[in-house]
């Protein structure tokens, strides 16, 4: 049997998840030794997303349109998408700027009002992604196979995740241990 | 004393009349979740938490306002309560704005407590991110309505135990919210005795002392239960 194609993706989040899953520590080498990382910011030097992807953690919600364009592609290319943490989940912090009711509100206070030197809008089409004005959940936009709430999941959660998946079994994801936010 | 005999999940209840369905399941060893139940005060089947299924009605009741009758029978636990007790618990989340990851509450919320409990993963609804605002004029405390699931725990503590009536509930449908006095500022509210009991009432973390950062309300809800049964029954030792 050919390895389990694995990838983990950054989005709107801190990387506290992707902390997380470092904390795996020594458990990390026997991952390494059943999958192929093809695309993470943690664990793998390739740039584009490929094809045939068999498991995917994806961390953060989605608040740009560099966020909105990867997050389509991973689905399209991703067996089993996990919402990793509660950025991908409920939104969490990056989203409690929607309570200011769009991307414009949230951009003037930052680069306007607390611009201390030269206050401007960042504006640079194909460069600079422009923020989306509500910052949404990942099950909102693209379905989810396997929800793994935490700010940040322990590595334990972490683990008890991707160990039924590396054997081909649905992790059981019920009780305080492997769903409680925060 | 009168009797009732009624069955719950099959299982022969013999309880006093005129208690409610939720205290019979209690005594019977049956939990049923709830959120805006609170020993102590009186019931205001607002979190519909604690709905059960009663054999010749086709409406789910609120346990902790359906009294018991003779002859019931009802289930607590089938898997129509536990779709519906998960849908209640994702609307309570999808209403307001609970992050979980900043809040005062973490570790010790009902409400994410109640989440764990009926198996919520994600919410299935979208998110409304309503800007509720909060109130931070008293000296010792502060309301959040972002983290509010309008239970009335702290609207009932404040009327009935510390006879205050500093709380109540303004406003309708996605507008309602609990205001204190006259919808004023809460520390322009002069009937507040600053007891701290809607602190301790409050499920979630609403409602928090001040200088409580990230996890550290611990809450005591004990308490005003300890306090009901030292005036009534005098037992003035925890």
């Amino acid at each position: 049997m050919s390895k389990i194609r694995f990838a983990t993706v950054w989005l709107a989040g801190c990387s506290g998840c992707h902390m997380s899953f470092l904390d795996l520590d020594e458990w990390l080498i026997d991952l390494a030794a059943q999958v192929d990382v093809v695309y993470s910011p943690v664990g793998c030097d390739l740039k584009d997303y490929p094809e045939n992807v068999d498991v995917c953690l994806v961390e953060g919600a989605i608040a740009n349109e560099e966020n909105l364009e990867l997050i389509y592609h991973v689905r399209a290319h991703t067996k089993t998408l996990i919402s990793f943490g509660d950025c991908a989940v409920t939104a969490n912090v990056p989203a409690m700027r929607n309570m200011l009711g769009g991307a414009e509100p949230v951009l003037k206070r930052a680069y306007i009002e607390l611009g201390d030197e030269t206050p401007q809008l960042p504006y640079e089409p194909g460069i600079v992604p422009e923020l989306l004005d509500q910052v949404r959940p990942v099950h909102e936009l693209v379905p989810v196979d396997i929800f793994m709430p935490g700010c940040p999941p322990s590595a334990d959660r972490i683990r008890a995740t991707l160990e039924p998946l590396l054997r081909g079994e649905m992790p059981v994801m019920e009780g305080r241990e492997m769903i409680k936010f925060g | 004393m009168s009797i009732t005999t009624l069955k719950i999940n099959g299982q022969d209840v013999v309880t006093e009349s005129g208690k409610t369905v939720l205290a019979a399941a209690k005594e019977a060893g049956i939990p049923i979740p709830t959120l805006c139940h609170l020993e102590g005060i009186s019931e205001a089947g607002a979190c519909r938490l604690c709905a059960v299924e009663v054999k010749g009605t086709p409406k789910l009741m609120a346990a902790c306002v359906t009294t018991v009758a003779e002859g019931m029978e009802v289930e607590t636990h089938t898997p129509k309560l536990q779709d519906y007790r998960r849908m209640i618990v994702e609307l309570f989340f999808a209403e307001g704005n609970h992050v979980c990851s900043i809040c005062v509450a973490n570790g010790n919320c009902e409400l994410q407590d109640a989440a764990i409990e009926v198996g919520m993963d994600h919410s299935r609804f979208n998110y409304r991110f309503p800007d509720r605002g909060m109130d931070l004029s008293h000296s010792q405390f502060g309301i959040d309505h972002n983290r509010c699931i309008l239970c009335t725990r702290c609207v009932r503590v404040c009327d009935e135990i510390e006879g205050a009536h500093v709380w109540d509930v303004g406003n309708r449908g996605e507008a309602c919210y609990i205001v204190s006095g006259m919808d004023q500022p809460w520390g322009e509210v002069s009937a507040c005795t600053a007891c701290g009991k809607c602190v301790d009432a409050c499920p979630t973390g609403a409602i928090f002392r001040k200088g409580t950062t990230t996890g550290e309300k611990a809450g005591d809800r004990a308490k005003l239960e300890f306090l009901v049964n030292a005036r009534d029954k005098q037992e003035w030792s925890r």
